[in-house]
């Protein structure tokens, strides 16, 4: 068997996350928090998420960059393959976001700015799958991706960040006018939830960016054997 | 390597079991059923953290196949 290439990240993940799913559900959470009472724990799980999204549309914002100074086969599928991983944790997080909604606002959906700005966001990262799928020329493809790559991600941040951060009524925390976890960090909760919201962070977004991983080395050896195979068709003919 | 990533992750469930104060008990352990839960979600992210390593493996070999 193979070995396996940077595994000491890959068992850093498995390890963050074991810990986020035990340690997650038994930590003492803060009695303070109204609706959400035991649900309060979805922030280490429904919140990483969105964070490890923005992570990796980052990385992936970057190699599209890169690629557009400088063209090469292996920016492109980074960017392609980190986008759609990325994509992948975006709805992790949206049907979470849904379930937990549904739960403690008694709806899935409401015309709240956050919830807005994702489907506005995610609709632009759906045109992007699109190109992916429509362009037969690749090099084009590539191309015409990286470029929309890079104006959609500076967008996207500011719909689903920016904008709820800055507008005036909301009832998702962290934007508008509602609060944030670390309200709750109070005298008498002695065990903060720091303690397995950044492990959660960290970890989710490791072991996302293994599967990311996992799809761009498998994509790399699909073009590999395209390109031996068109190669050895010239020598044939 | 795979016997050494195991037992660590079993470890670090000890760890995190340990590591409960037994004052205040919250709502979620007053049964101490929660625990059950949280060893079967353990058990099965375990399992799927195996599958990842073993696909992750046979990428490898379809890399090395290729070189």
């Amino acid at each position: 068997m193979g070995r396996i290439p940077n595994v000491w990240y890959k068992v850093l993940a498995v390890l963050l996350v074991s810990y986020v799913l035990i340690y997650g559900l038994l930590i003492n959470i803060p009695t303070d928090v109204g609706i959400l009472d035991e649900t309060i724990r979805n922030l280490f799980y429904h919140v990483p998420m969105w964070f490890g999204m923005m992570l990796i549309l980052l990385a992936a914002w970057i190699n599209s960059i890169i690629y557009l100074n400088k063209p090469s086969v292996k920016r492109d599928v980074y960017a392609t393959e980190l986008t759609n991983v990325g994509i992948l944790m975006g709805f992790c997080g949206l049907f979470t976001g849904m379930f937990w909604a549904y739960n403690t606002w008694g709806t899935p959906w409401t015309a709240d700015p956050k919830l807005n700005g994702v489907a506005a966001g995610m609709t632009m990262y759906g045109g992007y799958w699109l190109i992916g799928r429509s362009i037969a020329d690749n090099e084009k493809r590539a191309r015409i991706s990286a470029v929309f790559n890079v104006f959609i991600f500076p967008l996207f941040i500011a719909l689903i960040y920016v904008m709820p951060k800055l507008s005036k009524f909301s009832i998702h925390p962290a934007s508008g006018d509602t609060v944030n976890f670390k309200t709750y960090n109070n005298a008498d909760n002695k065990q903060l939830m720091e303690v397995v919201f950044y492990p959660a962070v960290i970890g989710w977004t490791l072991l996302f960016v293994w599967i990311a991983e996992l799809r761009t080395r498998l994509s790399l050896i699909k073009i590999q054997k395209k390109n031996e195979e068109n190669h050895s068709k010239h020598i044939i003919s | 390597m795979k016997k050494i990533t195991l037992s660590i992750l079993f470890l670090s469930t000890v760890f995190a079991l340990a590591a409960q104060p037994e004052s205040q008990e919250s709502i979620m352990r007053s049964s101490g059923k929660i625990y059950v839960v949280v060893g079967i979600i353990a058990i099965i992210f375990i399992l799927i953290a195996i599958y990842l390593f073993r696909l992750d493996r046979k990428i490898s070999d379809l890399e090395n196949k290729n070189k």
